[in-house]
């Protein structure tokens, strides 16, 4: 257990809080203050925004009068939500392995984990392009999730790794010893320790998906864009930027509620853990 | 029938050999310690015995049965480990009750027997507690719980309270006594602290450098050691350089080179011309002013080189004829006196000829 630090004497602690505090008041909450402005004004004629003062819900109206803006959110909430769990399905042995090799390959090997990074996102976009194309996959729900997944799936690796390298192994020493199977020990200990390390890497995977609208338009058909596409599409192609920015904020607002919600049922559900975690 | 035993266990780790050619027998109902310092390799054995490690070279057997082969969720026996390894995503009720779930009992009787254990260990109240919420001496009474809720054939604690402070410890130890005399389970202790193996135990095994040095009693360990090792390793001794000069049935005669002859018995048949140590413990000894008589057959001239006043005991180092430092250690029973002796007094230390041991080698 971590004694609290003493806090630093008020004007250094001014000092060193003011330039994140400027930079995040300029570039996080102002912006963010523009788009809430915005989903409330009306669409000029010819792109942007109409001169004030004209005000107007419409945009909200809009989106929750069509059927098809609701579909995209479930079917992105879906979509996010399928390829968090592919990406635990996958990651989770890949980071049990490394957290079990020997001390001086687990650098080697988490080193390789993030080594996709140094090359360009988008080029390796363009190769599962090419990777899926003979195969007659592409443009295809399937395409997009298997980008998804790719692209994310070291957000889940690192913290599950992170977690699992700090698991005390007397703790499976002991649940052998009280009887348990590789089975049990592996649901009644190992799993339920980890679960922090799923949550961070579920939230790191699950939040970007939901914005995503790179992979879905190289690798997706027509049907299949998200909400990051359609929020895109808004502000670039049908030039209607109070509804991009509804739609940028419903987005913003659900995945507020859903982190809320999580971390609520984390607290609740892991009481205890944070011995480990 | 022993309930445990070791035949000819060898294990090694590389060119290491932590365990040599160990052979000894626990019986049911017994507090059995393995006492030894760090790397004798008492925690390999236990090791061996819970089923984390295999023998290289002979078997271990439980009920006659060789358990090679057996893993350590098949043993009926339980380990309650160094740091307690306590689940800490469970509640003290969880820890308890994981080996009752995982042997599939049903949930009232899972209950039942957890309220048992805890009430046991006087934690009845802290079922629903967290392990990172409680102290050293709880975490340890719940492993206790854990490991003896469904009732193993054998319990294995391997250095349990050495990570408690000293009157916790005291505490803790009496604790388990009671507890073990309590559930009549085997319990098979490991422990660097002599002075713990001692007050625990019903037998010790002494180990050094992975051998068995002596496997006895606390009293017969403490007075009788079998050699200089187990003599030096338990408690304090002097340990006189001697030469057997005559030995007849049970009275011996040792010449200690530049001191003289000490009188000693020893029941065992020793021949006039071994060689070897004379282990002398300091209580045994009583320290004269030099003109004072004793009769004592053992009596030597020295002067008190140093003292250490401790209280209830002072102990008096006294420098004999040939410059052997001797230790001896006197109560400060008399009320108002404090110590018998100052440094540089002129003593005589005396003890009878029953006092000490004959160590050969």
């Amino acid at each position: 257990m971590a004694k609290p630090r003493q806090a630093p004497a008020g004007l250094t602690r001014w000092v060193v809080a003011l330039p994140p505090a400027v930079f995040l008041l300029a570039f996080f909450l102002a912006p963010a203050l523009i788009v809430v402005l915005a989903s409330i004004r009306e669409p000029g004629e010819f792109g942007g925004l109409a001169p004030l003062p004209a005000w107007s819900t419409e945009a909200y109206a809009f989106l929750f009068g069509d059927i098809i803006y609701p579909e995209i959110f479930v079917r992105s909430f879906l979509g996010a939500l399928l390829t968090t769990l592919i990406c635990v399905v996958l990651a989770y042995p890949l980071a049990w392995l490394i957290a079990r090799s020997p001390k001086r390959r687990r650098d080697l090997l988490v080193l390789l984990v993030i080594l996709p990074f140094a090359s360009n996102f988008l080029v390796r976009i363009y190769a599962w392009i090419m990777l899926l194309g003979p195969f007659g996959l592409l443009y295809s729900p399937f395409a997009v999730i298997v980008g998804l997944v790719y692209v994310h799936l070291p957000f889940m690796i690192l913290p599950l790794y992170t977690n699992l390298e700090r698991h005390d192994p007397a703790l499976l020493e002991a649940a052998q010893d009280l009887g348990a199977n590789a089975w049990t020990r592996f649901w009644h200990v190992t799993f339920p320790l980890s679960l922090p390390g799923i949550f961070a890497g579920s939230a790191l995977v699950f939040i970007p998906v939901l914005g995503m609208f790179a992979v879905p338009e190289l690798l997706g058909g027509t049907g299949d864009i998200l909400i990051g596409n359609l929020i895109k599409e808004q502000f670039l192609d049908n030039r209607d930027w109070p509804l991009g920015s509804a739609l940028a904020i419903m987005l913003t607002v659900a995945v507020l509620a859903l982190a809320g919600l999580a971390a609520w049922a984390a607290r609740r559900g892991l009481h205890g853990t944070e011995a480990v975690s | 029938m022993a309930l445990l035993e070791l035949r000819n266990v060898t294990r090694r780790f590389g060119n290491l050999e932590a365990v040599k050619d160990v052979t000894l027998a626990i019986e049911a109902g017994e507090f059995f310690t393995l006492l030894g310092p760090s790397g004798c390799g008492k925690t390999t054995i236990l090791r061996m015995i819970a089923g984390f490690d295999a023998p290289d070279e002979g078997e271990v057997l439980l009920d006659g049965k060789s358990l090679a082969g057996v893993p350590p969720e098949k043993r009926p026996l339980h380990t309650v480990f160094q740091n307690y390894a306590l689940f800490p995503h469970l509640s003290v009720s969880a820890n308890v009750a994981f080996p009752l779930e995982v042997a599939g009992l049903s949930r009232a009787e899972c209950r039942r027997r957890v309220a048992e254990a805890l009430a046991q260990v006087h934690l009845a109240d802290k079922g629903a507690a967290y392990p990172h919420e409680l102290s050293g001496g709880q975490k340890q009474r719940v492993a206790l719980a854990r490991a003896l809720v469904n009732r193993p054939r054998l319990l294995l604690l391997d250095e349990p309270v050495s990570a408690l402070d000293a009157k916790l410890r005291e505490q803790m130890q009496v604790e388990l006594i009671a507890l073990q005399r309590e559930v009549g389970i085997t319990f098979v202790f490991v422990t660097h602290l002599q002075e713990e193996a001692l007050a625990l135990s019903h037998r010790i095994a002494v180990l050094n450098a992975g051998r068995l040095e002596q496997l006895d009693e606390p009293d017969k360990l403490y007075a009788q050691p079998a050699n200089r090792f187990v003599a030096d390793f338990i408690g304090k001794i002097n340990l006189i350089e001697v030469e057997v000069t005559a030995a007849s049935k049970v009275l011996l005669t040792l010449k200690a080179p530049g001191l003289g002859e000490i009188a000693a018995t020893d029941p065992r048949p020793i021949q006039a011309g071994e060689r070897g140590a004379f282990a002398l413990r300091p209580e045994l000894i009583r320290v004269y002013g030099h003109k004072e008589s004793a009769d004592l057959k053992n009596r030597f001239e020295g002067r008190v080189k140093e003292l250490l006043y401790l209280g209830d005991v002072t102990l008096y180092k006294v420098e004999l004829a040939n410059g052997f430092l001797i230790e001896a250690l006197m109560t400060n029973a008399a009320p108002g006196r404090a110590k018998f002796h100052e440094v540089g007094d002129a003593v005589a230390v005396c003890w009878r000829h029953d006092a000490g041991v004959f160590l050969r080698g």
